[in-house]
């Protein structure tokens, strides 16, 4: 399956971040992702998400375990805040050659693919929310990455935009090839557009191949019935110690929603 | 009339110091680490104690504190008790405490404390010119050198390190960067005004610039406007040269934010 040339671009290995005050963030997180698969981490507010992705680029150390990235690894990031300094002036166009040198046409034909070019001469500081996030993603598709991580990229965008630019990620996949990473709210995506769906509350909970995430007890608890409802079946592939292959989950050993450790 | 060679000296020293204070000092403004300019201004007098315990060039002594400094400020959090603006105020005036005390233990008869604490345009030789001219553009230089890495970080952190950079050496780079330019403008603003002439040009650049790189340029030429007027101020009216460029300094600046307020520009 994973032969020389689709060795993980990125592997966290049983990865454990704590906070400050020494409480984990999460641990015992082990996730990969490949060039051209699309992995998608869901799970509840607070319950990591965000952690896990800046564990991965090493932006936060981590407490315990390892995390790999291929030396060569070329990242574009599309973080889910950022803080300008209104001190600090910036054009959208000067903004996009932050981390990487390119021509106007190359910025321009970035933007246009998200759909913001006429914003070109703004100041970012100026910019909606929906479309801040639409610049941010054109950023990081300029730099041509090997890997694309974008951490919950269509907040703020309009319902409309929001499936343009999920159709645009799928694309970036299939035209780039590159592995992406992403954090989605978005059910119907996760769904129909992700390879692997890893969930997330302080710990994997569970994860596998989306043809639908929903008969493991954890994700109902987590979503609801109402989701359950709405989404198809899956073929649930646990790579979790405490959950046999299959679909039911050892109750005493899933503890998502309640975030207890469950071991070590 | 002719310019007496003494004032030229000094406005090409001033000159020089405007060039290199523009772009750092867009970085102080970005970084919101003018305290951190503080605290390494005030630091100076140890420095210049130290020259004089060891006999040394007052350069010397005063690059070599603001280095300890520098470095000691860029220690990671986990190695601090206290938050950083708390040490940064310690830092500051307890340097500036101590220095002062020092000096005026060590001082000798002839040295002009307030030279030190102001500048002192009479003060600035031929060789001093030639120091600072080729320090400033050496410090331009390493500046420019790590620009793209120092901006991605301000602007965002993450991005930076997630797409591959370092912005902990970088910003240390930085760091010891004003602490050479510390040491270089020294005698032109004096100790207690040197993190103004490095800011108060670069906020009033902000009034009217569009991206970084025009803040900073402009940055420059709002310094170098600032130190015409202001040692045409010291000369005129025989006033310490730091202040009067300070002044000329703060002069321009609500100057530019009224019109661009005016003007509705940001």
């Amino acid at each position: 399956m994973n032969g020389p040339d689709n060795s993980p671009l990125l592997e966290l290995r049983d990865a454990g971040v704590r906070a400050p005050d020494g409480r984990w963030l999460i641990r015992h997180v082990s996730l990969s992702v490949r060039r051209g698969e699309i992995v998608t981490l869901i799970g509840p507010n607070g319950g990591g998400k965000t952690t896990t992705i800046r564990a991965a680029l090493g932006i936060l150390p981590l407490a315990e375990g390892s995390v790999r990235r291929d030396p060569d690894l070329r990242v574009g990031y599309v973080p889910q805040k950022l803080a300008l300094d209104p001190a600090l002036p910036m054009t959208v166009a000067r903004f996009m050659r932050l981390t990487c040198s390119a021509t106007k046409a190359q910025i321009v034909q970035a933007l246009e693919e998200t759909g913001v070019c006429a914003r070109m001469n703004a100041q970012v500081a100026r910019l909606s929310g929906g479309e801040l996030q639409r610049v941010l993603i054109a950023r990081a598709i300029l730099r041509k990455p090997d890997l694309l991580v974008l951490d919950e990229p269509v907040q703020g965008v309009d319902f409309a935009g929001e499936a343009a630019l999920y159709e645009l990620i799928s694309h970036i996949r299939e035209t780039m090839g590159c592995g992406i990473l992403l954090v989605s709210h978005d059910l119907h995506f996760v769904m129909a557009g992700t390879d692997r769906v890893v969930c997330i509350n302080g710990h994997v909970c569970c994860s596998g191949h989306p043809h639908a995430v929903t008969k493991t007890p954890e994700y109902a608890d987590l979503f609801g019935p109402a989701a359950l409802e709405r989404l198809a079946a899956y073929t649930h592939h646990h790579d979790h110690v405490h959950a046999p292959d299959g679909h039911v989950c050892d109750t005493e050993g899933c503890d998502c929603g309640t975030s207890k450790e469950k071991s070590g | 009339m002719m310019p007496d060679p003494f004032i030229l000296r000094a406005l090409l020293a001033g000159l020089a110091a405007a060039l290199m204070a523009g772009p750092l000092g867009s970085f102080i403004v970005w970084r919101r680490m003018s305290y951190f300019g503080d605290a390494l201004a005030h630091s100076a007098l140890l420095g210049v104690a130290l020259a004089l315990v060891l006999d040394i060039s007052v350069t010397a002594g005063v690059l070599a504190v603001a280095v300890v400094v520098a470095v000691a400020v860029n220690l990671p959090g986990h190695l601090r008790r206290l938050p950083p603006d708390a040490l940064l105020g310690i830092f500051a005036h307890g340097a500036l405490a101590a220095g002062l005390l020092l000096t005026s233990l060590l001082i000798r008869p002839g040295f002009d404390l307030m030279a030190l604490l102001f500048g002192d345009i009479l003060a600035v030789t031929g060789s001093d010119v030639l120091l600072l001219g080729i320090g400033a553009l050496v410090v331009l230089g390493a500046l420019a050198a790590v620009w793209r890495p120092l901006l991605a970080a301000a602007v965002s952190e993450e991005i930076a390190i997630a797409e591959g950079m370092n912005p902990r050496r970088t910003e240390l780079a930085h760091t010891l960067l004003l602490a050479a330019a510390l040491a270089l403008a020294m005698k032109i603003t004096g100790i207690l005004l040197f993190t103004s002439l490095l800011i108060i040009p670069a906020a009033t650049a902000r009034a009217f610039a569009r991206s970084p790189e025009t803040m900073a340029a402009l940055a420059i030429v709002i310094g170098m406007a600032a130190v015409a007027v202001g040692l045409w101020i010291s000369w005129t009216f025989d006033a310490p040269s730091g202040p009067a460029i300070v002044s000329a300094a703060f002069g321009l600046f609500a100057v530019f934010h009224m019109a661009a307020s005016m003007l509705r520009f940001r």
